[in-house]
């Protein structure tokens, strides 16, 4: 099997904006919606996916040239479930009260199409260093994500950040968008806005170009 | 009567009041990706609560009868052949008297695997008993295994089990009228989708984001039923009592 595809740093760079899980793949979107609600539930759950992430990524990787083509999507899921496994008696072993208030969305981890996605597309077919790279760089992405959402979420529906009190009390609180509909809501928004954003910066790169080329004419 | 009223509110709020797609977000995936056409997500849902039905019997006999604390080797079975190995298990589980054989930290690999090969099981008999409705499926059943609404449905039923609150009924209601629910609210979103087409979106908002939004508003419209579910409760839980004082009440409704 040969090493050939995108290098460690391309990776790396791919994986936190121009390819970012969320924003660009649509994937883990259940994670995103479900524990956005606040910022700390959020990060915890981006702690617990990272390390799911790498461990697996790194661990597909090693044993890559072992894969049965067609038992190798059963190979992944039962990798990433052992590590979920860790990852869950470990946030309840050490923070109870998150674990329990983020409830079944820590063993659902298990079928974030994400972390299969980062198996198949990369640990399976290159060297352990670039699927390091990799799992860290999407992790980051996914860190993007969540915490731009929990923050919206967060600020709009409670006035805090972090639990850290931050509109006046005047405003009043959206708790709409504590709630389920909030969540999609805000995801919906924010997308749209990522896309206008991309869209206008790909115009003025279009428009950019032929003006160098008259330029230099 | 008692159970009755148990299992109706356990299937109204799997399927309405806490719609696993609309308040729990389990299987967004299927539910913004396969909601184009009203027949595609018909043929989605039905797929779906049909392995969540199978993979939720699986899961509580093998919960039930292999995971559960206790229940491959009863407590006193264990601490009558081996008080040895209780007391070196650690003082607090020697001294609750709760040594035994506990698996359920298995449960996670066992569930997703059971889920995966009964993905495959019902693949197989469909293809062989139903082709057109194997046809008619496609590529939706193999993608079923990645499904978070099947695993979830898993975890709830896990929950219960382990706090001897659920049996084998209970459990099987939650799946079934979990997949209804889900079924409920794909087709519901491809037929909003369906006219979306004719809409004219912003182009930023295009796809996935006014997707998401009208998520919102259905979420919104579903959240109405969280009024229903008490009322229900409130008249199916406080029957009996009602009852009771009926004798007493003619001659007040004769007034």
């Amino acid at each position: 099997m040969n090493d050939s595809g995108p290098t460690a740093a391309e990776r790396f760079v791919r994986g936190i904006l121009p390819e970012n899980p969320v924003y660009r793949q649509l994937l883990g979107m259940c994670p995103t919606l479900a524990v956005t609600a606040a910022v700390k539930p959020a990060l915890t759950m981006v702690a617990a996916t990272a390390f799911v992430l790498i461990c697996a990524n790194v661990l597909v990787s090693l044993i890559r040239r072992l894969l049965v083509p067609h038992l190798r999507i059963l190979v992944f899921t039962l990798t990433i479930a052992t590590f979920v496994t860790i990852a869950d008696r470990v946030l309840a072993a050490y923070l109870y009260e998150m674990s329990k208030a983020l409830g079944p969305y820590v063993p659902l981890i298990i079928v974030n199409c994400m972390i299969i996605s980062r198996c198949e597309v990369c640990a399976s077919k290159q060297t352990v260093g670039v699927a390091l790279a990799d799992a860290v760089g999407v992790s980051l992405g996914f860190l993007v994500a969540l915490a731009s959402v929990a923050t919206v979420r967060e600020i709009l529906g409670m006035g805090t950040w972090m639990g850290l009190p931050v509109l006046p009390e005047g405003v009043p609180r959206l708790v709409l968008f504590v709630m389920p509909p909030g969540a999609f809501l805000t995801l919906g928004l924010l997308l749209g806005a990522i896309n206008a954003w991309s869209a206008r910066r790909a115009r003025r790169r279009a428009s950019a170009t032929p003006r160098t080329v008259k330029e230099a004419a | 009567m008692e159970t009755l009223a148990s299992l109706l509110l356990i299937a109204l709020g799997a399927a309405l009041i806490n719609n696993f797609v609309l308040t729990y977000f389990v299987g967004i995936c299927p539910f913004l990706g396969v909601s184009k056409r009203i027949d595609l997500a018909l043929g989605m849902g039905l797929a779906v609560t049909f392995v969540i039905s199978v993979a939720a019997l699986l899961s509580w006999t093998l919960t039930e009868f292999v995971l559960r604390p206790g229940a491959l080797v009863p407590t006193a079975v264990w601490n009558a052949v081996a008080p040895a190995a209780g007391d070196a298990a650690g003082d607090a589980a020697g001294a609750a008297g709760a040594a035994t054989v506990d698996l359920s930290v298995l449960s996670y690999i066992v569930y997703i695997f059971v889920i995966a090969s009964s993905v495959q099981f019902v693949e197989m008999y469909v293809r062989r008993f139903f082709p057109p409705l194997y046809k008619s499926f496609g590529i939706f059943l193999p993608l079923i295994t990645t499904n978070c609404a099947i695993l979830f449905a898993c975890l709830e039923i896990l929950k219960r089990v382990e706090a001897r609150e659920w049996g084998l009924v209970e459990s099987l209601t939650l799946a079934v009228f979990g997949g209804v629910g889900f079924t409920l609210a794909i087709v519901l979103m491809a037929g909003i989708r369906e006219e979306l087409e004719l809409a004219d979106v912003p182009k930023a908002l295009a796809g996935a984001p006014i997707t998401l939004i009208t998520a919102a508003l259905l979420a919104l419209a579903f959240m109405g039923f969280v009024g229903m579910g008490a009322n229900v409760e409130k008249a199916l839980v406080e029957q009996p009592p009602i009852s009771a004082e009926r004798p007493t009440s003619p001659p007040d409704s004769g007034r």
